[in-house]
């Protein structure tokens, strides 16, 4: 009973401690972000009061450039990409646990490798394949790319959990008549729901956070992203910080919101299957 | 309403054969139950009827109608599943519908088609609810009323009750002979339950290894079992056997000897002098006292059901038989007993372990 006290108390020393490691910086950036630049290199780690509050950041960052356009930008590539790795990767997990086919172990071979690579060692590669396509400085590229770069693990997670649904509900479908299209939009996919969501997270987090392919792949103030955007206010010499912290606290809102949504069906996703 | 055809059938999964040759006509109507030791392939040739899964070689009649290359839903068969499979993200009532749609049956139809199936299974009350709301049997009877509402040709069962409780399992099987009545329909059943089998069958089959080993109406795979594998799965508890050696025939009769049961006469039948046999005298043919065929042993375990006690009895070759005792008056354990049954109620079998039909068969 004491011991079993005790490894409880320890588990949540570590949970707190580490998540104060994480949480921190973040809150230091939106706390800071509401300070007078004197406040924020005077006090860096006091909370803002009456006297340091200021929202200069954010007005500068409306005001001096592209940053509803960035964030436009943002949502739509990050959008269009996860709507598209749930759907292609629903249905490629589908495909692969469910018909065999020729070459089916090859594909799923070939799929896995993906998640073992980092796509960014192919950044050459995409860059000359963008432009010979005439995709170079356009959403579209990075929506291409982030697809290819979500999918493997999308893939992976959802055959797994695909695995999971019982046999007897796709045979059920099929002596009742429901054409194949129709068993896995209609009676896989609904069941899927908790892993689309776990997915979801895992895929929209580092297209969100990517500073990489956009820095690569888009070169206009209409291409980038908010990440991108950011860049501007840290120059060589002088570094906007009041303005870098405004539009960072604004990245981090639309990951927490999505995280928030689907927080719950997140923990049951990632449990499925430990349980029961 | 159909036929259905089974013309060799072969299935094999790379090296392991799971049905070897298997030849079955069911009549129309019929109530057919396929029953075996789990494992023996009675899922797969149920899958295979369903079109769920194809053969490796031999042809599928329906209806006088070759359907190897059909879908399932072309074959006009419904199939309920042991774990009974319902959508879990649709109510009872959508549940039922779901697959209507796509095979073109009319709104008004439908509808008709659920309210008869509804009433016929007493779901009205749960049509608005959830599977998971949903008890074990209020799940398995929600699972045949979808079967119901498709109208098919053919009922595919693949062990319905297995996954409910002792009570259930008899009132659904109640449920389910009451259905086949009803409808008419032809029934392929499977069970590994041989009195769920009994209780329900037309005929039986009798599966073991991916063959058939016998095909017939209960009663007589009971009195008559084909060989040594039938008689030893059809009843409960199980036929005990006896090994013996012919002696010598003389007069219509051969006087059979054996470690057990001294020495017994039974009709001769296709066998000679120095034939190696096997006895088979069922517990509820076992009695008390001394009679033509005869053996003894120390009884181990008494079993008292009320109606009946089963003596679990050592033999002299060391292995236990079971011995029905009617009434009260049973042995206490450690008790030597002499059990004897009549030699109309004794199986003969041969060395390969088929019955030998010289036997008489005692249908009184
Ligand atoms: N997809 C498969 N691959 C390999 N072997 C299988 C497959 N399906 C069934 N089997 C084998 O076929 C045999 C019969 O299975 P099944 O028809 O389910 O038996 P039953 O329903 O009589 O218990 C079993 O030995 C099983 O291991
Ligand atoms: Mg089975």
């Amino acid at each position: 009973m004491l011991k079993q006290r005790a490894e409880t108390l320890g588990v949540h020393v570590i949970l707190i401690a580490y998540s104060l490691i994480a949480i921190g910086p973040i809150l230091l950036v939106v706390m800071n972000s509401f300070k007078a630049r004197k406040a924020i290199f005077g006090a860096p780690l006091a909370p803002p009061n009456a006297d340091t509050f200021s929202l200069v950041g954010y007005a500068k960052v409306f005001h001096a450039s592209h940053v509803v356009t960035y964030f436009g930008n943002s949502l739509i590539v990050t959008l269009a990409s996860m709507v598209l790795v749930l759907l292609l990767g629903a249905m490629a997990a589908w495909a692969l646990t469910e018909y065999r086919f020729r070459g089916s172990t090859a594909l799923a071979l070939f799929l896995s490798i993906g998640i073992m690579v980092p796509i960014r060692l192919g950044s050459v590669a995409i860059l000359k394949m963008m432009r010979a396509a005439g995709l170079n400085d356009t959403l579209t590229a990075l929506i291409l790319v982030y697809i290819a770069q979500g999918l493997p693990l999308a893939i992976f997670i959802l055959s797994e959990f695909i695995q999971q649904i019982p046999k007897d509900l796709r045979d059920a479908a099929r002596c009742d008549g429901v054409p194949e299209t129709r068993i896995f939009f209609e009676v896989i996919a609904p069941l899927l729901r908790p892993a689309i969501a776990t997915v979801a997270v895992f895929t929209i987090v580092p297209i969100w956070n990517d500073l990489w392919f956009p820095l690569i792949l888009t070169s206009s103030d209409s291409t980038h992203t908010i990440t991108l955007g950011v860049q501007q206010f840290l120059g060589q010499y002088i570094t906007d910080w009041n303005a870098v912290l405004a539009a960072l606290s604004m990245a981090i809102l639309p990951v927490v919101a999505i995280y928030v949504i689907f927080s719950r069906q997140l923990i049951s996703g990632l449990t499925a299957g430990a349980v029961k | 309403m159909a036929k259905l055809h089974i013309d060799a059938l072969n299935k094999s999964y790379g090296e392991t054969k799971v049905l070897v040759d298997v030849d079955l006509a069911i009549e129309d109507g019929e109530f057919l139950v396929l029953v075996g030791p789990s494992g023996c392939g009675k899922s797969t040739l149920l899958r295979m009827i369903a079109g769920l899964d194809a053969p490796t070689s031999g042809d599928i009649y329906i209806a006088e109608r070759k359907v190897n290359a059909l879908a399932p839903a072309e074959r006009r068969i419904a199939m309920v599943f042991q774990s009974y499979a319902l959508y879990p993200h649709m109510d009872v009532l959508k549940n039922m519908t779901f697959g209507l749609k796509f095979t073109g049956v009319p709104a008004a139809e439908r509808e008709r088609r659920v309210a008869e199936a509804a009433r016929m299974l007493r779901l009205e009350p749960l049509l608005k609810r959830y599977p998971r709301d949903l008890s074990g049997g209020q799940r398995q009877r929600v699972a045949i009323g979808r079967a119901i509402v498709r109208e098919p040709d053919v009922f595919l069962f693949d062990e319905p009750l297995s996954n409910l409780d002792a009570a259930l399992r008899v009132s659904t099987r109640v449920e389910i002979a009451r259905l086949h009545r009803l409808l008419k329909a032809t029934m392929v059943y499977v069970t590994h339950d041989q009195i769920e089998a009994m209780t329900l069958a037309d005929r039986i089959v009798v599966m073991n290894q991916g063959r058939i080993e016998q095909v017939g109406k209960p009663l007589d795979l009971y009195y008559e079992p084909a060989n040594l594998f039938v008689a030893g799965f059809i009843g409960s508890p199980a036929m005990n056997f006896f090994t013996g050696r012919v002696e010598r025939i003389e007069g219509g009769e051969a006087l059979v000897t054996g470690p057990c049961i001294g020495s017994v006469a039974v009709p001769a039948a296709t066998f000679s002098p120095g034939d190696d046999l096997t006895l088979g005298v069922r517990p509820e043919h076992l009695g008390q006292g001394a009679g033509a065929f005869s053996t003894s042993g120390m009884v181990e375990l008494v079993e008292r059901l009320g109606e009946a006690s089963f003596a679990h009895v050592r033999r002299a070759d060391d292995r236990l038989m079971v011995a029905e005792i009617r009434g009260r008056d049973t042995p206490a354990p450690g008790e030597s007993v002499t059990l004897s049954a009549p030699a109309q109620d004794i199986h003969v079998f041969d060395a390969r372990g088929r019955r030998l039909a010289a036997t008489p068969v005692n249908s009184a």
